[in-house]
């Protein structure tokens, strides 16, 4: 069934009305968007953190590897505080890493590919690189230590700041959203003034034409609220569906969990609940200079 | 149930409108308001019905003094005055139903009660055949009891009229006339501004005479101000 509830004011009449869904629709297409890449990069970044900052990688230079230098080293590790892990990558696994990136044929034509120690740390482990590196290389000669974390506190914080831009641009596009709200009550308080007065005078209070101007808003916003969310859904599954073809560990996926879906419901939501609002102040602030 | 003390009212900072009117009406009391255009009517009239602030001066009305009554209070007073506007100023996309309805929506009144009182009123009026019918396709005289009856369904202590006989031939004005006193002589307290000075005449009542901006009141019979 139709939500229809009887106004006394003729809003179908009023032209300025017209173009709200529209500018709502595609502000909330615009907003859905940024916030589900805002849940994207949110969600890589927790994956990098998981993964990747509790881990410290151990190589050994393909000259002096060999599983003397391999049973030295992870003695050593593994009698290091902090350290809660520690497990020699085999060569297989190594060569697996590299295929993708130089090929088959490069691979195996006889690289000097160094041998790899996997270390795993715990979460509130201090434990410098460089000094862990030095103590190494005193007992295998040309042992160096790669601590993803400063890398990857780089890329953290790029990914936060996205996500942060991503909430100030969604910001913006609320702000804009008051705007035209604003834009078209006071338009509507112009048009439909002789009604207005009328009504006052028969004792209206403003908050009973308030609550006309505040249902009208709602209409008008879940109608394009409606449109935008669906068509930010659509391109979200397209991005998923053309996502899914591309095998790349590091590129974040394009793809939403079930509360991500609902979450962005946040989006329409929230732009049908502050036109009503922003309707319903701007109309109880122009009544209030009526006697 | 009305009284001004020494009112003014000027619009911005142009000239005073009204100057020192006092007056008070009794309740159940029928005065006609009467002036020359540009006397100051209409706006005396806005003042009755809470639609400006004097200037200056005091308003009381319903005991209470409007200077000094607090915004939020103001919708229970207006929905103790009627008001019949010059223009009728009916809603054209309301059916007659609905126009006169629209008074008892606005005091939160239920449905079913509000449209059998309606229909009731408008068959008293002579308009039960035309319920459904919008303003625009109703004559002036059709338009203008819409306009009564739309003023009195909440049962007003206080009637105010901007020339409601203005718009129709002197048959139809008799006729309202009386609907209007019929109405006081059920304790409605009735204001009508006018220019007809034969009705005036013809009914009798106090009448408050607005000379440029100043306010004399006399009795029915009694000669106009400045008339010999």
């Amino acid at each position: 069934m139709m939500l229809r509830r009887r106004t006394d004011l003729p809003f179908e009449r009023d032209q300025s009305t017209r173009f709200l869904p529209w500018i709502v629709a595609l502000m909330v297409f615009l907003g859905a968007l940024m916030f589900a890449g805002a849940l994207v990069v949110s969600d890589t970044i927790d994956s990098w953190n998981s993964t990747l900052t509790g881990r410290m990688t151990v190589q050994v230079p393909h000259d002096v590897a060999g599983d003397a230098a391999t049973g030295t080293l992870v003695t050593l590790l593994g009698a290091t505080p902090g350290i809660t892990g520690v497990r020699p990558v085999p060569a297989s696994e190594a060569r697996a890493l590299l295929i993708p990136w130089l090929g088959e044929e490069v691979v195996d034509s006889g690289l000097p590919i160094p041998a790899l120690i996997d270390v795993e740390l715990a979460a509130d482990a201090r434990i410098d690189a460089n000094l862990l590196a030095t103590r190494l290389s005193q007992s295998v000669p040309g042992t160096t230590v790669d601590d993803h974390r400063a890398w990857l506190s780089a890329l953290i914080n790029l990914g936060r700041t996205v996500e942060i831009l991503a909430f100030v641009i969604l910001g913006l596009i609320a702000a804009a959203a008051i705007v035209a709200v604003i834009f078209t009550t006071r338009s509507g308080l112009a048009v439909h003034a002789a009604i207005i007065e009328l009504l006052h005078q028969m004792g209206a209070h403003d908050t009973y034409i308030a609550g006309q101007f505040q249902f009208q808003a709602m209409m008008l916003t879940l109608r394009g609220g409606i449109a935008g969310a669906a068509a930010a859904a659509l391109v979200l599954l397209v991005f998923a569906w053309v996502g899914q073809g591309i095998d790349a560990a590091f590129l974040p996926p394009v793809t939403l969990t079930i509360t991500e879906w609902l979450a962005l419901m946040i989006v329409p939501a929230g732009a049908v609940a502050i036109a009503m609002l922003t309707a319903r102040l701007t109309v109880l602030r122009a009544l209030a200079r009526l006697p | 149930m009305l009284r001004f003390e020494n009112v003014g009212m000027r619009y911005g900072i142009g000239p005073e409108i009204l100057r020192d009117v006092s007056f008070s009406l009794a309740p159940g009391s029928f005065h006609f308001l009467t002036g020359s255009s540009g006397a100051g009517k209409t706006t005396l009239l806005k003042l009755m019905y809470l639609a400006l602030r004097p200037t200056r001066g005091l308003v009381h009305l319903f005991d209470k003094d409007i200077s000094v009554t607090p915004r939020d209070e103001m919708p229970a007073l207006r929905r103790r005055i009627g008001v019949v506007f010059q223009d009728f100023r009916l809603i054209d996309h309301m059916t007659a139903v609905e126009n006169v309805a629209l008074p008892l929506r606005v005091n939160g009144g239920r449905h079913a009660e509000i449209d059998t009182h309606v229909r009731e009123l408008l068959s008293w009026v002579g308009l039960g055949e035309r319920l459904d019918a919008r303003p625009s396709t109703l004559s002036g005289g059709q338009q203008q009891r819409i306009a009564i009856a739309r003023a009195v369904i909440n049962r007003p202590r206080l009637l105010l009229a901007d020339e409601p006989t203005g718009n129709v031939d002197d048959h139809i004005a008799v006729r309202l006339m009386h609907l209007f006193e019929e109405l006081n002589k059920a304790g409605t307290t009735i204001v009508i501004a006018t220019h007809n000075h034969a009705l005036v005449e013809e009914f009798g009542h106090p009448v408050l005479q607005l000379d440029d901006g100043e306010l004399v009141v006399r009795h029915a019979g009694s000669p106009a101000a400045g008339s010999t």
